[in-house]
C-alpha cells in the first residue's frame, strides 16, 4: 500500500496532525504515518520579514523524507513566504513527492479574532488537501468551491469546500491508480 | 486552460525564481526560469512567452531594463513585468517608458500577482481569438464569396489555388457584374500575400492625369492642388496586390507607363525624380475584349502580353444557369438579415422566372433583383409575382432584331438614353439596370455626349 508521511517541522499542533492522518487515510486509501518532527532548518527564518522562507523548509523536508513514503507533507506552525510574495499558505512540488503547509494564517487569532477550533481544523484540512492535490498533478481549479481553487486570502479558503470537485476527483483517482501501479511494479 | 501559456521568470537569485516558478506552475502555467538577462534572451530566441517576469537588479551582465529592451527587439509585443525590491519613481517611469506592461515591488500580495497574471492572460486570449477570427475571415474571402457549382467556375477555383502564390500578372476578363473583383480578391487572399494590402483601382473612373497621380502618386507642388507629397496606389500595394479594373479604358500614355512598371518593377512619382522600387502583383480586369482592342490598335500589344500571363475568363451568368438558384438563395439568406425581413426562400415559380431571364448585368443584377423583390415582398417566400419587373427573357433576347446598320456603340448609347429617361435620370438605378458600375456609366455618358 502507498504511504503518506506527515512530517512536523518544529513544534506542531498534535490535534491538526491527528485530524490530517484520519482524513488523508480516508481520502486517498493510503497508510498515513505521523513521523518525528524535524528541526527548523538554519537560515529559514528571515528576521526582516519575521517569517520563514518556504523553499528552505521544503528542501529540508525533502532531505528528511522517508524512503518508503510516496508523498510527504511537511507541516509548520509558523508563517511562510517566498521572496516574491508577502506570504504563502503552503508550497508544493507540482507532480512531485513533497508539499509544505503552514498553520499560522489558518488560526483566527492571527487576524486578531477569538479562537475558533472547528473553523481552524476545517482550514487545516482544506490546506492539506490543496497542497497534496498539487503533488498529484492537480492545478488550481476554476470551481470556486473546489478545494483546489486558488486561495490568496483566508476568505477564499473559507469559501471553498474541503472536497475535490468532480473533475479534480477524476484526475486525482487517475493519479492514485498510477502511483499504485508503480508501487506494485517496484515490489515485483 | 492555462497550460497553453508559457511564462519566463528572470532573476539572479535561485530561491526567488524557483519559488515564483513553482507558485505559477500551481496555477497551471508552463514556467521556465533564467538566472541572467543573457540566459533569458537565449530562451526568448527559442520561444515566445506570454509573460516575462524580469528582476530589475541583476548584478552580473545586463540589468532588467536592458533585458526587457532586448526581449522587445525579438518579440515587440512581449508583456514584460519588471520586478524590484526598491521602488523609486524614476525606475518605475523608466520601466514603463521602455515598454513594461507593469512594474511591481516585491514582496507583493499574492492576490495582486494573480490579478495581474489573469489580466495579461485575458488580453493574450483575446488577441489569440482575434487572430483566429481574422484568419477565418480571410478564409471566407478566399472562396465563400464566390458561389458556384458550374464546372467552368470550379476550373477557375482550382486555377486560383494553383496561381495564388505566384507573382505572375493575371488578366481577368468577363462581362460587367460577373465578379471580376471577387476573383481578384480570392487570388490575393488565398496566396502568400494575404496579409499584405489588396488595392483596387477603377481605371475608368478618373481622367488620365488624375489616374496617373492616383496610380503613381505625386510630389508636392507638381500641379495645382498638390499641396503635399502623396503616395500612389502602387506604393500602397507594395508587397501585396493591385487590381487595375477596366484596364481596357486607359490612355496610350498610361499604357506606356504601366508597361514600364511591369518591366522594371519601379516607377517615378508624378513630378518626382526618385525611382521607387516595388514588389506588387498586378491583376488586370476588363469587360472588353482586349484582343480585339489590340487588333484595332486601341491597346498596346506588348502590354497585352505582359498582362495576359495568366488568363481567367469568367463566364456570364446565362452560361451557368445552374448557379442561379444557389446564388439567389444565398442572397435571400444574407439580405433577410440586412433588411430585417423574415423571408426564407424563393418558390419554384420564382426560381423558374429567374432562370429564364437573360441577366445582361450578371450576378450583380441578380443580387439587385433579389433585393428589389425582397423590399416589396409581403410574404415569407419570394414568388414569380415578386419578380414581375424582370422583362426580357433569354427567348426575348434571341428574338430581338437589331436595327439594320446599327453599331455596337450606337446600341449601347441608345440603351443608356432609354434607361436614363425611364428612370428619370437616376444614375444609380440606371447603372444597376444596365449592369455596369456607376463610374463606367459616367464614362459612357461623357463619351457619347448624352444629355441627362
Amino acid at each position: 500500500m502507498s504511504r503518506l508521511s506527515l512530517m512536523p517541522v518544529g513544534d506542531v499542533d498534535m490535534r491538526a496532525l491527528e485530524l490530517l492522518a484520519a482524513r488523508c487515510g480516508q481520502e486517498f486509501g493510503w497508510d498515513v504515518s505521523i513521523d518525528a518532527s524535524i528541526p527548523m532548518p538554519d537560515g529559514a527564518f528571515d528576521p526582516k520579514r519575521n517569517q520563514f522562507e518556504a523553499i528552505h523548509i521544503l528542501r529540508a523536508v525533502i532531505e528528511h523524507s522517508r524512503s518508503d513514503a510516496d508523498r510527504t507533507l511537511g507541516i509548520v506552525n509558523d508563517d511562510l513566504f517566498i521572496p516574491m510574495l508577502t506570504f504563502v499558505f503552503g508550497q508544493a512540488q507540482l507532480k512531485g513527492k513533497v508539499a509544505l503547509m503552514s498553520l499560522a494564517r489558518l488560526r483566527q487569532e492571527y487576524y486578531g479574532l477569538p479562537a475558533n477550533s472547528p473553523l481552524y481544523l476545517k482550514r487545516v484540512e482544506k490546506e492539506a488537501m490543496h497542497e497534496l492535490g498539487h503533488t498529484f498533478g492537480l492545478i488550481h481549479c476554476t470551481n470556486k468551491e473546489c478545494v483546489m481553487a486558488l486561495s490568496n486570502s483566508i476568505q477564499q479558503v473559507d469559501i471553498k469546500a474541503a472536497e475535490y470537485c468532480r473533475s479534480c476527483t477524476i484526475f486525482l483517482h487517475d493519479s492514485l491508480k498510477m502511483i499504485a501501479m508503480d508501487t506494485r511494479r517496484e515490489l515485483q | 486552460m492555462n497550460t497553453q501559456w508559457e511564462i519566463l521568470v528572470v532573476d539572479d537569485e535561485e530561491v526567488t525564481r524557483e519559488s515564483m516558478a513553482a507558485w505559477l506552475r500551481e496555477d497551471g502555467y508552463s514556467v521556465d526560469s533564467a538566472a541572467s538577462g543573457r540566459e533569458a534572451l537565449e530562451k526568448t530566441k527559442e520561444k515566445e512567452y506570454a509573460i516575462y517576469f524580469v528582476d530589475l537588479k541583476m548584478p552580473k551582465g545586463i540589468d532588467g531594463i536592458e533585458t526587457m529592451m532586448e526581449i522587445k527587439k525579438i518579440h515587440p509585443d512581449a508583456s514584460v513585468v519588471i520586478i524590484t525590491a526598491y521602488a523609486t519613481v524614476d525606475t518605475a517611469i523608466t520601466a514603463m517608458k521602455e515598454g513594461a506592461i507593469e512594474y511591481i515591488v516585491k514582496p507583493c500580495n499574492p492576490q495582486e500577482i494573480s490579478l495581474l497574471v489573469g489580466r495579461i492572460i485575458k488580453v493574450k486570449n483575446l488577441e489569440r481569438e482575434n487572430t483566429i477570427l481574422r484568419q477565418r475571415l480571410l478564409g471566407q474571402y478566399k472562396f465563400q464569396d464566390i458561389i458556384s457549382k458550374s464546372a467552368k467556375m470550379q476550373e477557375i477555383f482550382s486555377l486560383i489555388r494553383e496561381i495564388s502564390s505566384l507573382r505572375s500578372t493575371v488578366l481577368i476578363q468577363g462581362e460587367s457584374g460577373t465578379g471580376k473583383e471577387l476573383i481578384a480578391r480570392a487570388i490575393h487572399y488565398s496566396g502568400d500575400r494575404a496579409e499584405k494590402p489588396f488595392i483596387a483601382v477603377s481605371c475608368s473612373a478618373l481622367v488620365e492625369t488624375l489616374l496617373e497621380s492616383e496610380l503613381f502618386g505625386h510630389e508636392k507642388g507638381t500641379f495645382t492642388g498638390a499641396v503635399s507629397q502623396k503616395p500612389g496606389k502602387f506604393e500602397m500595394a507594395d508587397g501585396g496586390t493591385i487590381l487595375l479594373d477596366e484596364i481596357g479604358d486607359i490612355s496610350p500614355k498610361l499604357q506606356m507607363d504601366l508597361l514600364r512598371v511591369l518591366q522594371e518593377r519601379s516607377f517615378y512619382r508624378v513630378g518626382g525624380s526618385e525611382e521607387i522600387k516595388i514588389d506588387v502583383r498586378v491583376i488586370a480586369a476588363t469587360h472588353v475584349n482586349l484582343e480585339d482592342a489590340v487588333r484595332q490598335g486601341k491597346f498596346r500589344e506588348d502590354l497585352y502580353y505582359r498582362l495576359n500571363v495568366i488568363n481567367i475568363h469568367i463566364p456570364p451568368l446565362r452560361e451557368r444557369i445552374e448557379d442561379i438558384p444557389l446564388l439567389a438563395r444565398k442572397f435571400v439568406e444574407r439580405l433577410s438579415h440586412e433588411l430585417g425581413k423574415p423571408i426564407s426562400d424563393i418558390s419554384e415559380g420564382g426560381l423558374k422566372k429567374l432562370m429564364e431571364y437573360c441577366w445582361p448585368g450578371n450576378v450583380r443584377e441578380l443580387e439587385n433583383a433579389v433585393e428589389r423583390a425582397m423590399v416589396t415582398c409581403k410574404e415569407h417566400v419570394l414568388t414569380e409575382h415578386d419578380f414581375q419587373f424582370l422583362n426580357g427573357t433569354k427567348k426575348d433576347a434571341q428574338e430581338w432584331e437589331i436595327p439594320p446598320a446599327m453599331t455596337l456603340e450606337e446600341m449601347e448609347r441608345q440603351a443608356i438614353i432609354t434607361t436614363l429617361k425611364r428612370l428619370n435620370g437616376n444614375i444609380k438605378e440606371t447603372a444597376q439596370v444596365l449592369g455596369m458600375d456607376r463610374s463606367t456609366l459616367y464614362d459612357r455618358i461623357k463619351k457619347f455626349n448624352i444629355q441627362r
